[in-house]
């Protein structure tokens, strides 16, 4: 059996989990002050999973930058990938939070989607 | 002159639930007023996620914690002006602030909710010595430039100080294709959150060297190097240990400090501890009609708690605009061993409405110890706690049943002890 | 060609270039930085000492009471700030008490009013926070302070109003002498020819001096460091507070600045490089040593920022002020080390005193002794606020908040004559980002007017000299060969 010591990242607190596994199967679980824990600790013994935050330029915007995020957890070891992605990647004024930006990045099933909603330039 | 029930200043996220919470309190009038170009406040350049999970209960960016308050304020149509800066308020709560638009507006205010944020600490604050270079820049202003104004400020970066701005930007640099050599710790423990550590951090294979600090400087006009030292245990340079390590930025996250120019010229008493307003349990300062919420009062971990204070803060202010009066809070809470603060700094149990909410800080960090609220000498309340770090915003509740049943309080203890 | 050339655009060479100004010359300032007052005469103490310190019958003695009195007059024309708010010499130690007798009795032959022993219990009344273990002092009532950066912009504004042209990014590497001609090449391959050569490039001063004349200067930066504090323990002393030198050595100042901060300062420290200007901890430790000797409880959490500055010291310690005795028209204006800030209105008349002997100079009749007046916000009644925000809306909106500058003052230190083409620039002129955040949040404001106004793109402006640029590209485009270059 392995054990592993992790610091769940679920929310703030941050709790110190304690894992017994085997396989990936989790055999044992201790610290986690709440039930998110177990599911963080398995994603992250197997395939760990990430939400990835960045900008994208804005053309015309009040502002230069749009901020953006996925719409969900993609597996960590494509966050430079996306990023990637998104490099040359500018939409136009105005943008509104929940704006779809890039549809299914990197086939993960997750969205780039706009989280700020910014207003032409006067 | 104007007269307005409740002005605001600030229209971050403490001012923003602050409004909301005046408008649904039946305040007939208020005012926000906001420096920047749009409301959000800092919320604005923090891109990353985080945010709202108490509040929400789900995981919001920064732009979208502060949309939802944004939005709450557009629906319940309060007022307020951007662009605006506060020059001025009196004892009296005459409040002076300035655009380019309307010029100098000067505001007689029924009360006045200081909700203006906190600002970082710079580099001459800390020892640092060496060379006039550029290169040098605080955590946030590096997040200004790279998140709202799409700039780059340097290739190789050393970030001193493990606040949960400089972490949140040691990823962020590395996403946008900078190298971060290393996060500098002067203490023996890190100041940021652990899920920064392990997100912002180990995620990336950044090291985080504790007890280490920054000791001098080196660059002709822009940085080329700085020089690391391990510190001993009353954080001296170790003789030795230096090594200079090649970069041309160095990030400082090294403390937040409550912006209260403001509030000092309103006589508003400060606390040497936080930064902020000396405040009893409705958040009024020591100047009758000025409330405090926020960073502005003492610098918090988690937005939510921010939103959740403003909220309270807004009531009382409102209660003192109809002139409701209340019993003189005279029962200092006082911050036992471990503990560096609490806020309220003193209350009155007779206007205690539903609970009794201590904030407070540790002063360092503990394992397996309790958190105890002593009244009279006698616990009325004790949890033991797994870990606690001064990173981690601290509450005790006391319900105001426990509060009601003990006749003669005198003095209040929150302690961390065995 | 011109009829002057001045080598230097610090305090010296600017007042010098005003003074000049006067007469109907056709006059150039040289300057190796990308602004005036970018040298000695940007860090130091700030002082407009009473003059007691210096021997009789130096040039020190002689220059620094006599340009002390002219203070006043000059603040008004050229609108610099300037308070005279006197200053007190301390003994620690009853003994020493005939010490000060002797630097009262220099002090009036130097030409010094008003200067009176004080003791202890008068001393305390005057300064609350001072030491224990001061005895007594010497009270010296026209002491004053200014701010030595835009005490040089002010002079060398209204020089460039009164038609003085300013040449930066000159770095002269030579001079020569033919037919009465004066050659001076710079750095960039330019060349300029005068028949009046004068010499006030500062820690350079002797280099200048030595490639004309025989008879050699030799400079020595002797650097000092100083600690700054925030304007909230602004009030801690009242006065500008020296030492009677002790057996520890020449002591420190504590004293208020002129925009309301305190200073501690400067240890003195021998150097041989005259562009290091670093700060030390050991030299940070010296000072507050000895400043502790001076006050108690100094406020040490409300430090705002360290910096150090080199005095110009030549080996003979007076000023050298005068025509070279083997090269005609070379005028030295070197060794301007303290009171040099202080004594550089008496200069600038010296040296127009000493052109007019051997020179017929005729007034200019369109001298203009007064500065464009600059407009600080935060100085402005409401109602005045009010009269310039509808007159142009930009001084209505606050960028450096920690001391309430506007963009209408950063717009207009960037259009003036001279005007800032740096951050620094700006910040020098309009405070904008020298308060306690330290330009934490008006920076990217900043850059973005300089940018705006100087029509150059945002990565293009710079904090001070060439390549000391802010930001370095664009967002996500860090690899990219276009920034591979900067």
């Amino acid at each position: 059996m392995e054990k592993h010591e992790m610091i769940c990242i679920c929310c703030p607190r941050g709790c110190r989990l304690n894992v017994a596994a085997e396989g990936g199967e989790i055999k044992e679980i201790s610290g986690n002050r709440c039930r998110r824990g177990e599911t963080y600790a398995k994603e992250e013994l197997t395939h760990p999973m990430r939400v990835v935050t960045t900008t994208v330029q804005l053309n015309g915007g009040k502002i230069p930058m749009l901020p953006v995020k996925t719409s969900k957890a993609i597996p960590k070891a494509l966050i430079f990938d996306c990023i990637d992605c998104l490099r040359d990647v500018s939409v136009d004024a105005p943008a509104a939070i929940g704006d779809v930006i890039i549809k299914d990045v990197l086939g993960t099933g997750a969205d780039i989607i706009a989280t700020r909603t910014i207003g032409k330039r006067d | 002159m104007k007269n307005v029930d409740i002005v605001i200043v600030g229209g971050g996220p403490a001012g923003l639930a602050a409004a909301v919470s005046a408008k649904r309190h039946g305040a007939d009038s208020i005012l926000i007023l906001e420096r920047d170009a749009s409301l959000g406040g800092i919320l604005n350049q923090c891109i990353h996620s985080g945010f709202g999970l108490h509040r929400f209960k789900e995981e919001l960016t920064g732009p979208e914690y502060a949309q939802r308050y944004i939005s709450l304020v557009e629906e319940l149509e309060i007022p307020y002006l951007l662009g605006t800066t506060v020059i001025d308020i009196t004892h009296d709560r005459k409040v002076t602030a300035v655009n380019s638009e309307d010029g100098v507006i000067e505001i007689q205010a029924g009360a006045v909710i200081m909700a203006a944020g906190c600002r970082e600490r710079p580099a001459g604050a800390i020892n640092i010595y060496g060379d006039r270079c550029t290169g040098i820049y605080t955590a946030g202003t590096a997040q200004k430039f790279v998140n709202i104004d799409g700039y780059m400020l340097g290739k190789k970066i050393i970030i001193l100080g493990s606040g949960d701005i400089g972490l949140i930007m040691a990823r962020r640099m590395t996403l946008e294709g900078a190298e971060v050599k290393a996060v500098i710790e002067i203490m023996p423990f890190s100041s940021g959150l652990n899920r920064n550590i392990v997100q912002c951090l180990n995620d990336f294979g950044i090291p985080l060297y504790l007890s280490h600090t920054v000791t001098s400087i080196k660059g002709d006009k822009r940085l080329e190097s700085v020089t690391v030292a391990e510190v001993d245990q009353s954080l001296k340079p170790i003789k030795g240990s230096e090594r200079e390590v090649e970069c041309d930025t160095l990030l400082l996250s090294v403390g937040l400090l409550p912006e209260n120019e403001m509030s000092k010229r309103a006589d508003v008493v400060l606390s040497g501890v936080t930064g902020g307003a000396v405040v009893n349990e409705r958040f009024e300062t020591s100047t009758p009609g000025i409330f405090a919420c926020g960073n502005v009062l003492h610098v918090h971990d988690l937005v939510d708690y921010v939103s959740e204070e403003s909220e309270r803060a807004a009531k009382y202010a409102v209660d003192f605009v109809r002139g409701r009066t209340y019993a003189e809070s005279d029962i200092q809470i006082t911050p036992g061993s471990g503990v560096r603060y609490t806020v309220p700094f003193k209350i009155n149990p007779h206007n205690i409405e539903d609970n009794l909410v201590i904030r407070f800080r540790v002063s360092t960090r503990y394992s397996d110890k309790r958190i105890r609220v002593l009244i009279n000498g006698e616990p009325v309340m004790s949890r033991l706690e797994p870990a606690l770090v001064p990173a981690e915003m601290q509450t005790a509740v006391i319900s105001r049943e426990k509060l009601n049943a003990i006749p003669d309080i005198r003095d209040i203890v929150v302690e961390v002890g065995d | 060609m011109t009829d002057v050339l001045i080598i230097g655009g610090g305090i010296s060479g600017s007042a010098i270039a005003r003074e000049l100004s006067r007469y109907q010359l056709n006059i150039t300032v040289l300057e190796k930085d990308v602004d005036v007052s970018a040298g000695t005469s940007k860090a130091n103490s700030g002082i407009v000492h009473a003059g007691f310190d210096a021997k009789p019958g130096t040039l020190k003695g002689r220059l620094n009471a006599k340009s002390n009195a002219m203070f006043d007059r000059l603040a008004k024309e050229l609108d610099f700030p300037f308070k005279r708010i006197g200053a007190l010499v301390l003994c620690f130690d009853e003994a020493d008490i005939p010490k000060l007798e002797q630097l009262k009795v220099r002090g009036e032959e130097n030409g010094v009013e008003g200067l009176r022993i004080i003791d202890r219990d008068e001393l305390m009344q005057l300064e609350p926070n001072m030491s224990d273990i001061a005895v007594a002092a010497l009270y010296a009532p026209t002491s004053g302070i200014v701010c030595p950066y835009e005490m040089t912009i002010a002079f060398a504004e209204n020089a460039a109003q009164n038609g003085v042209s300013f040449v930066f990014n000159a770095k002269v590497t030579s001079v020569s002498k033919e037919n009465g001609i004066f050659t001076v090449k710079t750095e960039s391959g330019a060349e300029y020819t005068c028949h009046i050569l004068i010499n006030a490039a500062g820690l350079y001063a002797d280099e200048i001096n030595n490639m004309l004349s025989e008879r050699k200067l030799k400079i020595r930066p002797r650097k000092g460091e100083y600690s700054l504090f925030d304007k909230a323990v602004g009030g801690f002393v009242n006065h500008t507070i020296f030492q009677l030198p002790t057996n520890l050595g020449k002591g420190v100042l504590v004293t208020p600045t002129v925009e309301g901060n305190m200073l501690i300062g400067p240890n003195a420290e021998d150097i041989d490089d005259k562009a290091d200007v670093s700060t030390t901890a050991e030299g940070h430790r010296e000072i507050f040593e000895k400043a502790e000797l001076s006050v108690k409880d100094i406020p040490y959490k409300q430090i705002i920022k360290a910096f150090s500055g080199l005095r110009a010291h030549e080996a003979g310690g007076d000023f050298i002020i005068g025509e070279a005795e083997d090269c005609e028209n070379l005028i030295n204006v070197a060794g301007i080390e303290s009171p040099g800030l202080s004594s550089a209105p008496a200069i600038a008349e010296m040296v127009a005193d000493i052109i007019k002997q051997k020179h017929e100079l005729k007034e200019n009749p369109d001298f203009n002794p007064c500065r464009k007046p600059v407009i600080r916000f935060r100085d402005l009644d409401n109602e005045a606020r009010n009269r310039i925000i509808e007159k142009n809306p930009a001084y209505g909106t606050v960028v450096c908040r920690c001391e309430t500058v506007t963009e209408g003052e950063i717009v207009d230190a960037i259009r003036r004559p001279l005007g800032a083409t740096t951050f620094d620039g700006v910040k020098r002129r309009t405070r904008a980002g020298m308060g306690r955040c330290q330009s934490g949040f008006c920076s990217p404001r900043i850059v973005e007017i300089l940018a705006r106004e100087l029509g150059v793109d945002i990565t293009e402006v710079t904090k001070s000299v060439h390549g000391s640029n802010i930001l370095i590209g664009r967002d996500k485009l860090i690899g990219d060969a276009e920034n591979e270059k900067r």
